[in-house]
């Protein structure tokens, strides 16, 4: 489909949707997309650290980074900006995120259905090759009739 | 209040995490409704509810550790979320309860709420890499 043809372009959308509120809060900014897929840049913030003593990012902005992309890959998939909640999230954190580095939260939506959105992606610090974590999500779309 | 203040991270800090009060040895955390929450108008980003139950957990499982006197390396696994009711424009609370503290790892429930206790709006099961401070 070409890019004319879509009215949800995450490149234009992104700071209208991370100018404000969570995702403002955490810096979010549009990295890159596809078709089916976003990818959001979280910039390294010393007041994000997790753990004492360890120097590494913590956990919860992964989790944010990963629930904004998804929804934006949603949208995207649609093409069309309407309400939508995350039912279910499964991260799996398989290694710290570099000190000092970006993290980039990449998600693609594999499957849309009439009241539910299926997505998976992965987060990575420079290398999309070697992640620091991967994920899993539902969302469903709020207004839809409840039937699959 | 120097145990309460170990207990949260710097995020944790950051994003407005408070201890709200102590049940049989472990942290209620609790987030005031404002902006650095917010994601769709008046509700809560699914990301800031995801912190706090994570930060419930790591303070459950920090509460254990302390009452068996280990000293511990915390490292993420994963955490499944589910979320049960949009977080309205008021305070959330969340309690973890360890489920099992084995040697090396920990598995950990958290359920956070609004004004019903009874009516969870997410919960999660994680579970942490628990390492010895060495490595």
């Amino acid at each position: 489909m070409s890019e004319k043809a879509r009215k949800f372009d995450p490149s234009k959308a992104t700071s209208f949707l991370t100018g404000r509120g969570h995702a403002g809060w955490l810096g979010l900014q549009y990295s890159d997309h596809g078709d089916d897929w976003v990818e959001l840049e979280l910039p390294w913030r010393e007041d994000l650290l997790g753990e004492e003593g360890q120097r590494v990012l913590a956990s919860g902005p992964i989790l944010s980074l990963m629930d904004m992309a998804s929804g934006m890959a949603i949208w995207r998939a649609m093409d069309d900006f309407t309400a939508i909640a995350t039912l279910d999230l499964r991260v799996d954190y398989v290694r710290p995120a570099r000190e000092g580095a970006s993290v980039f939260g990449r998600s693609q939506c594999y499957r849309l259905t009439r009241s539910a959105a299926f997505v998976r992606g992965l987060a990575h610090d420079g290398d999309a090759e070697d992640p620091v974590a991967h994920i899993q999500a539902v969302f469903m779309k709020i207004a839809a009739a409840p039937r699959l | 209040m120097a145990q309460e203040i170990e207990a949260l991270t710097p995020y944790a800090r950051s994003l407005g995490i408070t201890v709200e009060s102590w049940e049989d040895g472990i942290p209620i955390l609790s987030v005031p409704f404002e902006e650095t929450v917010e994601g769709r108008p008046e509700h809560y980003h699914g990301g800031a509810t995801g912190g706090l139950l994570e930060t419930a957990g790591y303070a459950a499982l920090r509460a254990e550790l302390g009452r068996q006197s280990r000293e511990a390396m915390l490292k993420p696994i994963n955490i499944t979320v589910q979320y049960l009711a949009a977080g309205k424009s008021r305070t959330s609370y969340a309690l973890g309860r360890v489920t099992k503290l084995g040697r090396r790892s920990a598995n950990i429930t958290v359920e956070a709420w609004q004004d019903d206790r009874t009516r969870p709006v997410a919960t999660a099961v994680m579970n942490v890499l628990v390492a010895s401070p060495e490595g």
